[in-house]
């Protein structure tokens, strides 16, 4: 997601060590080269360390003896691919939302309403402030019962929780495009709004809009306080619920799910990288 | 003549097959089974039984699918039995969201029929059940059960001291030992005492060793906080920790330290011996229960002597298991199995005590703990 | 004026569903907080659960939900501040970083990470950094230097703060990592042409620029921080009185029972708190436009 919102940063890239030739504070550059390496060295400490110890305690037989047994008994553990169905439903639902929604309402309001921007902002901000545990209770209570029995329910509340990512990608995305000259180009040659969009802007927001759709992938594979309450049993919730008898599985599923989580959005990062290439 | 007769013989065929199944429908007239209060009201088991299969299905919530109690193995025996498919919502969920969940989805398909909750919650909703009796009704306590059939208590168990033996060289036998020095860092109990039902029984299981009470849960408090001081409690227990070895002594319900077991090898669990207190979930039928007849079908066979063998089997204390053992209904290899209990008969606190202990770990253990 | 209204409403017409939407999901579900917040189990209106919660009446019987807010705004202060430097610094390291898989490994995990909590987390630390069996904890006391013996308790506020790191720097990096592409190289080359050294051009221009959306995004993580529930329930158990979990004991637990109304004031008190810190937010935001447009 850095990178994909950084977009065109990648060519702004702030390069210190150019400015360093023939400079009386190459030193100092390159003592700052030193820090931030160990700098980044700690922080991978922090991230990898904790992975590590949970990795090494799931991939042990109970006996402690290193074993890839509970890998294979992952996919064996019951309800773990309908729950995995779930959640894949619920993401694909969530993405289409919050773009159908978020996407013309900002382009919109990027072209007409620029005053509203900081309105949209500040509104978007509000689902990181409102607890969960809080926010689910409010939900439930006005929610109509026709919909409560529905685990699209889950996806509406998704979208809520995901505006503030969107909203920050597409902004970025926006603010980056020349939006005046490229829609006055289009409607000049005759397009109607919807080709416009799905023609002429989408193309060109591809790097936001892949940005906000990695990140909502991210939310809703991640998301567990809201699922549990609701009663769902999405991924995250099955890591929890532990049905199997083993607290190594439950562990070996969770790290897993991490990775994999990682893993799979970092092979969609990377197809804007190739197109950015290719434009380039 | 022959047409006489035979239109006479019609007749009278017609008149005695409607006066026979005039006779069946007065015996099978419908039965609202939401408001049944006993099998045998409405003609015995095979009524119910009938009744139950028609409706197809029943909801249950917040029952773990593993290593709580046997239940997984007796949801699939009632559906092998009768096939009637359980639909399990929430199944790590607990008592305070099946309150809720009732609450919400009423008059929906998939409303809860029965739940599973700790006792507190079912007598505080009185008017959330539909009073039932089921046929063993007389084994069970009269102390654990509504007179009028509103909730019964189901299984239970008391609260054990979990121990690796690998790690420990000498597994402590009581809270007092739990104090000695050489078991620093290791003394944890599962999960939250103001959230978790086991980890506040056993606060107030060390508060009877300490001279505590039922009317007194404060000694409990005051002595895992000592215990914190001097370095031996360490907060953040799970089954996950039990295994990693990060806690090698657990304090859970004694049924649910063989699930430990099962991943821990050399993990014994044993039952204090200075302070000991048993508690039992309730079962109870909702009043608008979609699945009437399947619900009371469901909750006749936990109580039979086959569910209550089954919760045995999941090292869990059945409700009606001293009356099983009179009876000898009960499956002793299951019962041997079983960690030795306090001699005596079980006595539990009344609801009063429960509600007082309540109020004062909520106030009480964070401040306690963290010493301020 | 109706022609003026009328121009407004057809203006303002395709941000409707916007705003429909944020009103059913997120205004709605507040005020019905709100409602049930000053509701008795009964139904009946009442200031009592207020009354609990702020402990007006200073008995020991309440004193813990006082304590409970305390920690929790000492929390959630602590992992907006520390988090939030360091989040921006590595933001910093990575956007300026040649490296192509460095920096999509981190964009993706960033994102992953920010989500990531609960129990799961809890136990990752008490595996690494517990003080019996810790992996670090062993390899840290190899080298002579154990941090349990020098103050370092996991399941303290402060250790909590520590595991909390390990979603708030994730959240910081997405949230700051925008910022750097506000900040034109041109102002970098300009500054290099008038002579200025590398610290001056930070003091005067660089730091200006992102210090609004590096303090916007601490507030972000102020909100984070203080809403967070599930990892530190699984770390603590109870041990620390802290708002969400007191929450989540009568929301979600099996034990307080009746209390439901006591638990929708609480969230009532967090969302007032954390309305205040949006309104913070919002007035920096305001200084950032200025100098990014």
């Amino acid at each position: 997601m850095a990178s994909l919102v950084l977009g065109d940063a990648m060519e702004h890239e702030v390069v210190m060590s150019e400015y360093s030739r023939g400079n009386p504070s190459r030193t100092w550059i390159r003592r700052v080269h030193w820090g931030r390496g160990i700098a980044l060295f700690l922080a991978a400490a922090y991230f990898i360390i904790p992975f590590y110890a949970a990795m090494q305690f799931s991939l042990q037989n109970k006996y402690g003896h290193f074993s890839l047994q509970p890998l294979t008994q992952i996919a064996q553990a019951p309800g773990f691919f309908s729950s995995l169905w779930l959640s894949t439903q619920l993401a694909i639902a969530t993405m289409a939302i919050v773009l159908i929604l978020m996407v013309p309402t900002m382009i919109y309001v990027h072209l007409r309403l620029p005053r509203f921007r900081r309105v949209m902002e500040v509104i978007t901000i509000l689902p990181i402030v409102i607890p969960p545990i809080v926010l689910i209770v409010g939900v439930d209570g006005v929610t109509p019962l026709w919909l409560k029995s529905s685990q699209y329910l889950l996806a509406l509340i998704y979208v809520v929780l995901a505006m503030p990512y969107v909203y920050r990608s597409l902004d970025a995305g926006l603010g980056a495009l020349d939006l005046k000259t490229l829609v006055e180009a289009a409607r000049s040659l005759g397009s109607g709004w919807v080709s416009i969009i799905w023609r002429v802007l989408v193309p060109n927001l591809r790097s936001a809009l892949l940005s906000a759709s990695v990140l909502t992938l991210a939310l809703v594979f991640g998301e567990f306080t809201i699922a549990s309450l609701d009663g769902w049993t999405t991924i995250p919730v099955w890591i929890y619920l532990a049905p199997t008898n083993s607290p190594r599985i439950n562990t070996l599923v969770a790290m897993m799910a991490l990775l994999a989580t990682c893993v799979v959005l970092m092979v969609i990062v990377s197809f804007d990288r190739k197109s950015h290439s290719r434009r380039s | 003549m022959k047409v006489a007769v035979a239109a006479g013989l019609v007749s009278t065929m017609l008149a005695g097959v409607s006066l026979v199944s005039g006779g069946a429908n007065a015996a099978t007239k419908k039965v609202d089974w939401a408001t049944v209060t006993s099998a045998k009201a409405v003609g015995g088991m095979t009524a119910l039984i009938k009744a139950a299969k028609k409706e197809g299905h029943v909801n249950v919530i917040t029952i773990p699918l593993a290593g709580w109690a046997n239940y997984g193995l007796i949801m699939k025996d009632f559906t092998a039995k009768y096939g009637i498919h359980i639909n399990d919502a929430n199944p790590n969920g607990s008592s305070a969201q099946e309150i809720t969940a009732i609450q919400q989805d009423k008059g929906r398909a998939d409303a809860p029929d029965v739940v599973d909750v700790g006792t507190s919650y079912a007598t505080e909703n009185m008017g959330l059940w539909a009073p039932y009796k089921v046929a063993t009704w007389s084994l069970i306590p009269s102390a654990s059960k509504d007179p009028n059939g509103h909730w019964f208590d189901d299984y239970g168990g008391y609260v054990a001291i979990g121990c690796d033996t690998k790690v420990v060289t000498t597994c402590p036998t009581s809270f007092a030992e739990l104090s000695n020095p050489v078991y620093k860092n290791e003394v944890a109990i599962n999960n939250d005492p103001t959230s978790a039902s086991a980890a506040f029984y056993a606060v107030w299981a060390a508060s009877i060793a300490n001279g505590g009470s039922y009317s007194n849960i404060q000694p409990g408090i005051t002595f895992f906080a000592n215990l914190n001081k001097i370095g031996n409690f360490v907060p953040g227990g799970t089954a996950a920790t039990a295994a990693s070895g990060a806690t090698p002594i657990l304090i859970w319900w004694d049924y649910l330290q063989n699930g430990v077991a099962s991943s821990v090898p050399g993990w014994k669990s044993v039952i204090p011996s200075d302070g000991t207190i048993a508690a039992y979930y309730t079962q109870a039928i909702t009043k608008d229960s979609p699945d009437p007849a399947a619900a009371r079908l469901w909750e006749e066979y936990l109580y039979s002597s086959i569910g209550q063998n089954l919760f045995l089997q999941g090292y869990a204390r059945p409700i009606e298991l001293p009356g099983m053992i009179a009876n000898h209904s009960v499956n002793q290899g299951f019962l041997a199995k079983l960690p030795a209990a306090p001699k005596g008969a079980v006595t539990f606190p009344t609801m009063t005590q429960v509600n007082t202990a309540k109020a004062t770990i909520a106030s009480n253990w964070a401040s306690a703990i963290s010493g301020s | 004026m109706p022609g003026a209204l009328f121009r407004t409403l057809r203006t303002g017409a395709p941000v409707l569903p916007f705003l429909v939407y944020v009103t059913l999901g997120l205004l709605l579900p507040t005020v019905a907080i709100i409602n049930l917040a000053f509701r008795s189990n009964a139904g009946k209106l009442t200031f009592n659960n207020l009354k609990v919660i702020l402990c007006v009446s200073n008995s020991t019987t309440c004193s813990q939900y006082r304590v409970g807010f305390e920690n929790s705004l000492k929390l959630a202060l602590v992992t907006s501040i520390v988090p939030g430097i360091l989040g921006a610094l590595i933001a910093y390291a990575i956007a300026t970083s040649k490296h192509e898989l460095f920096k999509r490994l981190t964009a993706a995990c960033s994102g992953v990470l920010a989500q990531f909590g609960g129990v799961n987390l809890a136990f990752m630390f008490i595996a690494s950094f517990g003080a019996l069996t810790g992996v670090a904890t062993h390899w840290l006391a190899d080298v002579g230097f154990n941090p349990w013996d020098h103050g370092f308790d996991l399941y303290k506020l402060w250790g909590v703060a520590f595991v909390y790191m390990y979603f708030q720097i994730p959240l910081m990096v997405l949230i700051i990592t925008p910022a750097f592409a506000g900040l034109k190289e041109s102002w970098r080359e300009a500054a290099e042409n008038l002579g200025a050294s590398s610290w001056r051009y930070w003091r005067h221009i660089g730091l200006p620029v992102l210090a609004p959306a590096v303090l916007g995004g601490m507030f972000l993580l102020f909100g984070s921080g203080f809403s967070a529930y599930a990892t530190a329930e699984a770390l603590t158990t109870g041990t620390i009185a802290i708002t969400p979990i007191q929450i989540g004991a009568i929301l979600q637990g099996n034990v307080l029972s009746g209390e439901a109304n006591l638990a929708y004031a609480l969230g009532f008190a967090m969302i007032v708190i954390l309305l205040i810190s949006v309104i913070g937010y919002a007035l920096l935001r305001r200084r950032t436009s200025r100098w990014l447009r």
